[in-house]
């Protein structure tokens, strides 16, 4: 009983949702992200912040980004009218962009000089450093040296964006060891500088601050369906891949409150969730503490966090944002898991039949929609958000494949 | 009055920091045991843990060599029964909120004190958070050590009111490791942390040498040190007792004369 009342309380506070978030880190970065706190309770409701904002994710980004009736894919599978949101259409190729345009912002307008960003495909590090040479500001990438040899190329790219790319050794060598020296070397050096954190995780209020960039996705999502099905249509499904989860938070956030609107997230599987080679955060890991929030991780019995695995290193992370764990909880949302042979096929199925080549990352939501959208009724509606183009990719597909590929 | 109480009671406090199970756990006992001989006052066990996101090179290569010899979290706290039979030197846990917290935390606590523990830092755990360990810790009686660091401002009073054990000061920006300078206003954080309350102020973070630890122990109540001690233990191995002891001996005199 008195446990309850300790919880109850807990889900009262800043930045909580149920019992998940917080701002679990060192004393150090307390300041920074109480400034960050402050300053965007100010900038999101201003004005010239807001259509700033806008005018650059509309005529700098592309946005809004596609609907787009996927027919033949609808017509081979037989089921489920479905959609694809084409976030892949976005400048630099990914749903990465809204945050860092949004977050980049935040950073000058707080008279920040200098951006720090993880990265782990690489996707949201080519973001922040295209942000950040639009307006002027110092970049520097942390990421794994595992994932600059599988994404070789997003790497040159960073660089001829004029950031600096630094390779993380430590540990796994992947995205949540990037992660964590990003959060080192924001305690090293943080008045002039802003940590572009890329997905809805880490301590309050980065969670709600990406969800709300990434949110511009749903809210699409709702007009745009409204404009071809009629006033009033909603999905009955929206599917999103998951690995700490930015692109689905922001594919669900404005259909939570519709109960008839089923939310999917797709987590990485690896080599399957009874292996150790997986990264599916909600089947198999458990509550913990990690990288400044509350909420589920793949750990083993002393809490130690573990090297997890995906074939995408978008999803290769042992954690999911603090928002998805409460909507899990709560039963709103579904989590299921998806391996790298079915992303794999849907990579190159959804290549095949609609000449739209995925991310590997968002291959892994293609693949559940093959599973589902058959069992579903004609008159009824899947949304599918490709979160990123598959170009980065292919040199590791045709590896994966077999054939020898250098990119 | 509390081991660690009694530890300040007697002067400037020398606290030295080890990472359990680096390289071995029968290591660390005989570290504990010759830290003691050669004057620490208090001193610090790292459990270790995969992602330690506050600690610099030195102490992260120190968490995966524990880690790479099978310690786990239980081992270290049968370690701390097993010294209880030999030494009362306060001995503080210093690691991260996930490995308290995924075994749950009253339990986790309620073994470390049977085994004879006196404090906990979590080094991930800032004061706003600290509630939900620091419950556990009073039922357990384990004194929760909180931190302050330069960036901390006009927080250091409330968290210093609010502390138990002492206060760590966090002497630089950055990480644990090494340092060429210390560069935060070590003075003006003990200051005004002794405006809000009595508690002892120990600072860490950079030190190793002891200018720079009777510098800081000038400034404050004690020196906490881990890294220069984490790179003697990285160099001899197994056959860095000694060696320990005597940079040990150093520090404490530099302190004591503070």
């Amino acid at each position: 009983m008195e446990k309850q009342a300790e919880q109850q309380d807990v889900t009262q506070r800043a930045g909580r949702f149920d019992i998940f978030g917080g701002q679990y880190i060192p004393e150090t970065l307390m300041n920074a992200v109480k400034e960050l706190d402050e300053a965007y309770t100010y900038y999101k409701d201003d004005p010239e912040f807001r259509s700033e904002l806008t005018d650059l994710l509309n005529n700098y980004a592309n946005r809004p980004s596609l609907l787009y009736y996927a027919e033949n894919m609808t017509k081979d599978l037989g089921g489920a009218k479905i959609y694809l949101k084409r976030e892949d259409l976005n400048h630099t190729g990914a749903h990465k962009i809204n945050n860092a345009l949004g977050q980049v912002l935040l950073a000058k307008k707080m008279g920040k000089t200098r951006v720090i960003a993880e990265t782990g495909a690489g996707q949201h590090g080519v973001a922040t450093a295209t942000v950040a040479a639009l307006l002027g500001l110092d970049c520097e990438i942390y990421m794994g040296v595992k994932d600059m040899e599988r994404q070789a190329l997003n790497v040159y790219r960073m660089r001829l964006l004029g950031a600096k790319v630094h390779g993380v050794n430590t540990g796994t060598g992947t995205l949540k060891d990037a992660v964590s020296e990003t959060f080192r070397e924001w305690t090293r050096r943080i008045s002039d500088t802003h940590y572009v954190i890329g997905s809805c995780m880490g301590p309050h209020p980065f969670p709600t601050i990406v969800r709300d960039f990434q949110a511009v996705i749903s809210s699409e999502i709702k007009q745009q369906l409204q404009e071809v099905e009629g006033k009033g249509t909603l999905p009955d499904a929206v599917l999103a891949c998951v690995g700490g989860g930015s692109n689905a938070i922001g594919s669900f956030y404005h259909f939570i409150d519709d109960p008839s609107v089923k939310l999917i997230g797709c987590e990485a599987a690896g080599r399957g969730i009874d292996t150790p080679e997986t990264a599916a955060t909600i089947n198999t890991g458990r509550l913990g503490i990690f990288h400044g929030m509350k909420s589920y991780f793949c750990q083993d019995d002393n809490g130690q966090i573990a090297p997890v695995y995906s074939i995408s290193a978008g999803l290769d992370y042992p954690g999911i944002g603090p928002e998805h764990a409460e909507l899990y909880k709560k039963g709103r949302a579904q989590y299921v898991a998806i391996t790298d042979e079915e992303a794999v096929q849907a990579f190159e199925y959804l290549s095949r039949t609609e000449g739209i080549i995925p991310a590997i990352e968002s291959a892994h939501a293609v693949a559940y929609a093959m599973k589902l959208a058959p069992k579903m009724r004609k008159d009824q509606i899947m949304v599918i958000t490709l979160s990123g183009r598959g170009d980065k990719d292919v040199a590791a597909i045709a590896r994966y494949r077999g054939e020898d590929l250098y990119d | 009055m509390t081991r660690i109480a009694s530890a300040f009671s007697k002067g400037k406090a020398f606290i030295p920091f080890i990472t359990a199970g680096d390289p071995s756990l029968d290591v660390t006992e005989q570290l504990v045991l010759a830290m003691e001989k050669a004057g620490a006052d208090i001193i610090e066990l790292g459990i270790p843990f995969s992602d330690p996101m506050a600690e610099g090179p030195t102490i992260q290569n120190a968490n995966v060599r524990a880690l790479a010899g099978g310690t786990t979290p239980d081992q270290v706290i049968e370690l701390v029964r097993k010294l209880r039979t030999q030494t009362q030197i306060p001995l503080i846990f210093m690691t991260y909120a996930n490995v308290v917290f995924s075994r749950g935390t009253q339990k986790f606590l309620d073994r470390a004190a049977d085994a004879g523990i006196d404090g906990l830092i979590l080094a991930d755990v800032p004061y706003e958070e600290s509630e939900e360990f620091r419950v556990p810790c009073k039922n357990a009686g384990i004194d929760l050590i909180n931190m302050v660091a330069p960036t901390s401002h006009e927080r250091i009073k409330t968290i210093a009111a609010h502390s138990d054990g002492f206060l760590y000061c966090v002497s630089s920006l950055g990480v644990t490791g090494v340092r060429a300078k210390i560069t935060g206003d070590i003075g003006g954080m003990v200051s005004l942390a002794h405006e809000a309350s009595n508690i002892p102020c120990a600072v860490g973070f950079g030190i190793s040498t002891p200018e720079q630890a009777h510098d800081i122990a000038q400034k404050s109540d004690g020196a906490i040190v881990g890294s220069a001690i984490v790179n003697i233990i990285a160099e001899h191995g197994k056959d860095s007792v000694p060696y320990v002891a005597d940079f040990v001996k150093q520090m404490k005199q530099a302190v004591q004369s503070a």
